[in-house]
């Protein structure tokens, strides 16, 4: 008998894909994990555009991970410059990360997945079911998004980060509007971690050993900066890039894939923990030991888990953070968008941050006046594309026996795990699924 | 209208951010239940239908094969509007329009696996199909958003500012950027984003769209005043407009 499955448009993630899948006798023919999204040529147009305009285009790669595409690419023209900036602005452009590390994982784990556990289409219906729930996820999210507001100007695509800083800042009393939102998402999350933890039954028991990277450091959960960090390899400095990620094109997809030791590896929340697990804070430590996240974990459903350990991470840090600012007497130092202090020269510079989805890398190179004449970004969902392909080819065999609407549920819900963010690196998934034993069709 | 409208999103080439903003919407994406029925946003919620009243419709138009979807959006359609700066201008994604040749474009990115790879002049979605609203923005405001939808809910026209940013800049008491020696394009660009740049120690990068009749010569004279050369001020004009300028300059 064979099984021809079509899901159109899997929804509830970032942008358009398709999965294509098809078993003869319980045994892969095909599987194919395609990117169909149009392209958007960033590499090629930002070519001609001037050191000053670099991060305000490359944000618009994508309006999730704005705050981190940002921040890379301010990271990569600093860095072709020899520009260093304050400790005020980095621990500055740490709490803007956080926050958007907070949005954007409360955005999937409580908007995208929580759905899936709850055997639902989207999370509208808990208006009506579980108002008080819903309400405590939304409030979340709103106060994740009001920080980055305070601290960045917006959160989409935001309008006070520039190169060597900021050109506007948050007052002290900002600050501290911003360290009590940070407090009252931190009992809102410890909320989130309990009503998750009675729904771990239902995140499929799915294994597969791969390597996991991300950025490193000796201080800290590395999401700003630090070496490149491998399960398999250990560390290299973020200048070799390029021999980590070995990106290819293939023809069925928009999107680039990458691999470094194996066939494929893996970036994003759950490579962060697996690397950096002991540089947790208190809190998220507490809170990973809950819900049973172990490092080595090797399930990549529970990267939403991973997800929401860092979410209290992040909350802990900033709280840090924003103390460390103020005790040193918030500075005044704003900074020109186009500041003739900036040390423009001709070379090349690469940037590389933890965007909520995995480590980002911009790499520009400049002419003396300060025009780009080359660049190349490489996005977290792209070095997760051929990881997806693998966990794909591994996990159908073993519920091909299972009825049609669950291993779609299956797939569908290991896509989202996932988190893809396909404009970043294109945007749609539209699943194609064929199941075919003996020779018969049946639509 | 008798019963709620139904309401459904499309994006195609963009970041997603203006779904994201009205994601951002948080507890005020609920009040918007109770006047409008949402059947489908693909990035939000699984459930589907072809059977909606009014199409937001996000990204620009990058591709051929892309045409026949924004169509088919448009028949089913009563009401369509175009979602952000890629919808009703082709926003920042026709920078690559500037380029002598989009094959160039195309090797760039992808080497020698190009000629896989469909593209054409980026535009907004009124170049393939006839739209009734325009929200702009890069992103959208949340706040526009909502007003264009209760006006839609309403039976009335939704209004948005065919005037200047400096109004708006103004009004909230700001330094003109020109004063501090940097250039604006505040002058002619679409008011409704509350100066948000300027206020945050920027300056308007032109992300609403030109007002219909902007006196770019004008704008050009006053940035050449200030210093810029004439292929800095045109660069500037271009980052968010390549199609319009390329319409009205010619």
């Amino acid at each position: 008998m064979r099984r021809k499955i079509d899901i159109h448009y899997v929804t509830r993630v970032e942008g358009h894909g398709n999965i294509k899948v098809s078993l003869q006798d319980g045994k892969i023919e095909e599987c194919r994990w395609e990117v169909s999204e149009a392209p958007r040529f960033f590499e090629a147009i930002v070519v001609g555009r001037k050191w000053y305009e670099m991060h305000h285009i490359t944000s618009r790669i994508c309006g999730i991970c704005s705050v981190a595409h940002q921040l890379a690419s301010l990271k990569a023209t600093e860095n072709a410059f020899g520009v260093e900036v304050s400790d005020q602005t980095v621990r500055l452009r740490k709490i803007l990360l956080d926050g958007e590390n907070i949005q954007s994982h409360i955005l999937h784990v409580g908007y995208l997945v929580l759905p899936d556990l709850l055997g639902m289409g989207s999370i509208i219906p808990l208006a009506s079911v579980n108002k008080d729930e819903l309400m405590r996820v939304i409030k979340i999210h709103r106060l994740a998004n009001q920080i980055c507001e305070i601290i960045g100007g917006r959160t989409t695509h935001p309008v006070r980060c520039v190169v060597g800083g900021f050109c506007a800042l948050p007052t002290e009393d900002e600050l501290k509007m911003v360290k009590d939102k940070f407090v009252q998402i931190l009992s809102e999350l410890q909320f989130f971690a309990e009503l998750l933890e009675g729904f771990l039954p239902k995140f499929p028991d799915f294994e597969r050993e791969t390597e996991y990277i991300g950025l490193t450091n000796g201080t800290e959960y590395a999401l700003y900066e630090g070496d490149i960090g491998s399960t398999d390899t250990g560390k290299t400095g973020v200048e070799n890039y390029l021999e980590v990620t070995n990106e290819y094109v293939v023809p069925h997809s928009t999107a680039k894939f990458t691999k470094h030791a194996r066939d494929s590896y893996m970036v994003g929340a759950l490579a962060r923990f697996n690397l950096n697990h002991e540089k947790l804070l208190h809190r998220a430590k507490a809170v990973a030991e809950m819900l049973g996240l172990r490092p080595v974990c090797t399930n990549p459903y529970m990267n939403s888990v991973a997800q929401l350990v860092e979410s209290v991470h992040s909350a802990e840090n900033s709280i840090k953070l924003i103390d460390e600012v103020l005790d040193a007497g918030l500075k005044d130092e704003i900074v020109d968008e186009e500041s003739s202090n900036i040390p423009v020269r001709a070379g090349r510079g690469i940037g590389a941050v933890e965007a909520p989805r995995g480590i980002l890398f911009h790499d520009y190179e400049y002419d003396s006046s300060g025009t780009c004449v080359k660049a190349n970004c490489v996005i977290p969902t792209n070095q997760n594309h051929a990881n997806i392909q693998k966990d794909m080819e591994e996990l159908v065999p073993k519920i091909a026996h299972l009825p049609e609407e669950d291993i779609k549920l299956a797939l569908e819900m290991l896509v989202r795990a996932y988190d893809p963010c396909i404009s970043c690196s294109t945007h749609y998934i539209e699943v194609k699924f064929t199941s075919s034993t003996n020779q018969k069709n049946c639509h | 209208m008798s019963r709620k409208p139904k309401v459904a999103f499309f994006d195609f080439a963009g970041c997603e951010g203006d779904q994201l903003q009205i994601i951002n919407l948080e507890e005020k994406l609920l009040d918007i239940l109770s006047l409008v029925d949402i059947v489908s946003f693909r990035e939000a919620m699984s459930e589907q239908s072809d059977d909606y009243d009014i199409a937001f419709v996000e990204g620009s138009i990058t591709r051929k094969s892309d045409e026949q979807r924004l169509k088919k959006i448009r028949e089913k359609a009563k009401i369509l509007v175009a979602l952000g700066s890629c919808a009703t201008t082709g926003g920042i994604n026709c920078l690559k329009n500037s380029w002598p040749s989009l094959e160039e474009v195309k090797k760039r990115v992808y080497g020698d696996k190009a000629y896989c790879f469909e593209t054409y002049p980026s535009r907004g979605i009124d170049k393939v199909v006839k739209v009734d609203y325009y929200i702009p923005g890069c992103p959208i405001e949340g706040e526009e958003f909502l007003q264009v939808v209760k006006a839609l809910v309403m039976g009335i026209e939704p209004r948005i500012p065919n005037y200047p940013v400096c109004v708006e800049c103004k009004r909230n008491g700001n330094i003109c950027v020109f004063e501090v020696g940097n250039f604006c394009l505040g002058p002619v660009t679409r008011a409704g984003c509350n100066s948000r740049c300027i206020n945050n120690g920027s300056h308007c990068w032109g992300c609403r769209g030109f007002v219909d009749e902007p006196n770019l010569n004008a704008e050009k004279e006053v940035l050449m005043k200030y210093g810029l050369a004439v292929d800095d001020v045109l660069s500037r004009f271009k980052m968010y407009n390549v199609y319009r300028y390329k319409e009205i300059e010619g």
